[in-house]
């Protein structure tokens, strides 16, 4: 027993070559995310509280595709979403088509904690972060520069494109009409649990470059990119269509509870067997402290640890594993 | 066995005092609808276009709170949503906040095989239908008379409430806002009776698929997502099953249901009938709803829960390939 925290940054098919001006900043990022989350679970916050913390800090760092640095929609528009859950009462609050709100986390927890309902969406969602107050912003604090120019490399391409961490060679294939970037990445997320076993999870995403304007994916789907129960706590990221079908992160919590399997070979069994390769990647946490991360693209942004001392930040298959 | 099976439903919880003559009306209507699926599958359409097709049916016809007759938002308007999934390749498609096509579980259907996207919602699902040249009216084609008025006896009683056709004057079991109302996710609510439509079919090559639409909560917030469009709560299809769940949305959301029949089919092994039972009875500890279930192998299952003394009452229909159809409004 013990707590435990893993966050991510996103799989996809993040080449090795990838840059260190790229690398860098969002290494040192996971790094300054993995400590804020320690700290605040050494200081006995509740794992719902240390998990908005965390993806709240991911949304503000421009170098991840949630809040400001979300990859833009064919309109050249910022649409955002965001999901979180409590483990132990399986309370859950999503949001969708977040234009404005600064930390569409934050307004997911008090879809969760404010309303009777649990999924609010684009105009409704906006008027409930005006009326909660909320913090937010012309449209423009969200986009970069760096994504304005995936989206110009998407289209030119004429597909969605999952992965923005490498620029699409011009000499691709044209597009089939089922999109197939040759890489995903993108989505943030945070799973931690408490030595009470208090679990929680929280996922936050721009989604996919060049997504139709109104496009849901998998994050703010209960069960599919977030889900919490009494076992587990489970964020993923990866293609979103894929997700959703494979129903992802209820999965794990599902393969813990019906066949016994411990949290790491559920977690490998979803990514390995349950969902087809170069798409999907988890972080997830058990009730026993137990911590794993797994994808089965090429590398996933990720950091974790847990009380025994245990750390881990990498973006490509550690060489234990 | 194998063979086909089909099962439909029109909401799960109606209020013992439900008018008779409205029973007889869900009865008639599902009926009709149960024949032409079918009809449907006796001429081997694919599960997937079956369910679909009995969906249209339901959203055209005003009665139940799908399509034309659907529940209203807080601001008095119609938002819909629906979605289908094909249990082969667990192919999907949802879509929320339609509030101009006439069908949405077609839109839903566009989604899946025209778009490189599983879910569309509001404008952007607009602007596809569109696009895909559905077909599109305005939206007080879908508001009805009956539902204007229990809107505002809901905002009257200050509660969401689920079964609009049932007046909360004459409604025994639940209560209004004014004495000790029922709780549900702190929220008094008068009565349960979502009437979500689904349908689930599996044809007698064994694929099956599920298909759920609907307006959503009477008095919601405008822009709150239900669970019928959220693929593993109200709806879901594989391999071995289809599945359409209708009731307390919030509570089919936490709970996962659509996927959960599935899940244990799969990881435990469990046939339909045990699933659909563990399912109701383990998987839902606070809330209310009904299921509909078929399996790869031409099983029909149906049920749904009753919370502590309320007895509810829960409108569907099924039939399978040998055995003659039932439809019925079951206690």
């Amino acid at each position: 027993m013990g707590w435990a925290i893993a966050l991510h940054g996103g799989a996809g098919d993040i080449p090795r070559s990838l840059p260190p001006e790229r690398r860098i900043p969002r290494e040192a990022a996971l790094r300054h995310c993995l400590d804020i989350g320690v700290v605040a679970l050494k200081a006995n916050k509740h794992p719902l509280d240390v998990v908005e913390l965390v993806v709240r800090e991911l949304e503000n760092i421009p170098n991840y595709n949630a809040g400001r640095g979300s990859v833009l929609t064919t309109a050249g528009t910022v649409e955002m979403e965001a999901c979180i859950m409590d483990g132990k009462t399986k309370k859950c609050g999503a949001v969708s088509g977040l234009t404005t709100v600064v930390n569409p986390i934050s307004l997911a927890r008090l879809v969760m904690e404010k309303t009777s309902h649990i999924y609010l969406a684009f105009d409704g969602a906006e008027a409930f972060a005006r009326e909660q107050g909320v913090e937010t912003v012309d449209p423009s604090h969200f986009i970069t520069q760096e994504n304005i120019e995936r989206l110009n490399q998407a289209k030119e391409a004429n597909r969605v494109q999952i992965d923005y961490t490498q620029p699409i060679q011009k000499e691709v294939k044209a597009e089939t009409h089922i999109a197939d970037g040759d890489s995903q990445i993108g989505t943030v997320g945070c799973v931690a649990v408490d030595n009470h076993g208090n679990l929680a999870t929280a996922t936050s995403t721009g989604g996919l470059v060049n997504k139709m304007v109104g496009r849901i994916g998998d994050t703010p789907i209960i069960g599919s990119g977030t889900y919490a129960n009494r076992l587990c706590a489970v964020s993923a990221t990866g293609k979103g269509e894929e997700i959703i079908r494979g129903t992802v992160a209820r999965d794990v919590a599902a393969l813990m509870e019906f066949k016994g399997l411990s949290l790491k070979e559920a977690a490998a069994y979803v990514v390995e067997e349950s969902t087809p390769k170069g798409n999907v990647g988890l972080v997830a946490v058990s009730a026993t402290g137990e911590v794993t991360m797994a994808f089965n693209t090429t590398g996933m942004f990720r950091a974790c640890a847990t009380e025994d001392g245990y750390t881990e930040i990498g973006i490509w298959p550690s060489p234990q594993t | 066995m194998g063979g086909w099976a089909i099962a439909v439903h029109g909401g799960a919880g109606v209020d013992p005092n439900l008018p008779t003559h409205t029973q007889e009306e869900a009865k008639i209507l599902l009926t009709r609808c149960l024949n032409i699926g079918i009809s449907a599958l006796r001429s081997n359409l694919p599960a997937i276009d079956v369910v679909e097709l009995v969906v249209k049916e339901l959203e055209t016809d005003p009665l139940f709170n799908s399509g034309r007759g659907s529940a209203l938002t807080t601001k008095g308007t119609v938002e819909m949503e629906a979605s289908i999934m094909d249990g082969p390749k667990r192919r999907c498609g949802s879509v929320s906040g339609v509030t101009t096509v006439k069908n949405p579980i077609s839109l839903a259907r566009f989604v899946m095989e025209k778009s490189p996207h599983s879910y569309l919602a509001f404008s952007g699902a607009e602007e596809f239908a569109r696009q895909q040249g559905v077909e599109t009216v305005e939206n007080d084609y879908f508001i009805t008379e009956e539902n204007v008025g229990m809107l505002k006896l809901a905002k009257e009683g200050n509660s969401i409430l689920f079964d609009y056709r049932v007046p909360i004057e004459s409604c025994s079991a639940g209560a209004a806002a004014t004495d000790s109302p029922l709780q549900m996710n702190g929220l008094p609510i008068s009565i349960y009776a979502p009437e979500t439509v689904g349908c689930v079919a599996v044809d007698s090559q064994g694929r099956c698929a599920a298909a759920t639409s609907t307006g959503g909560l009477m008095n919601k917030m405008t822009c709150r997502i239900g669970c019928t469009p959220t693929i593993g709560a109200g709806t879901y299809a594989c391999d071995l099953c289809g599945v359409s769940c209708t009731g307390e949305g919030e509570a089919i959301i936490r709970g996962t249901l659509a996927r959960e029949v599935a899940a244990v089919m799969e990881y435990k092994g469990l046939n339909l009938q045990q699933a659909v039972d563990f399912v109701i009875n383990e998987r839902l500890d606070q809330g209310f709803a009904g299921l509909i279930a078929v399996s790869k192998n031409g099983e029909v299952a149906c049920r749904f829960n009753t919370k502590g003394t309320f007895r509810g009452r829960w409108l569907g229909a099924c039939a399978t390939g040998d055995q003659y159809m039932l439809a019925g409004i079951w206690n």
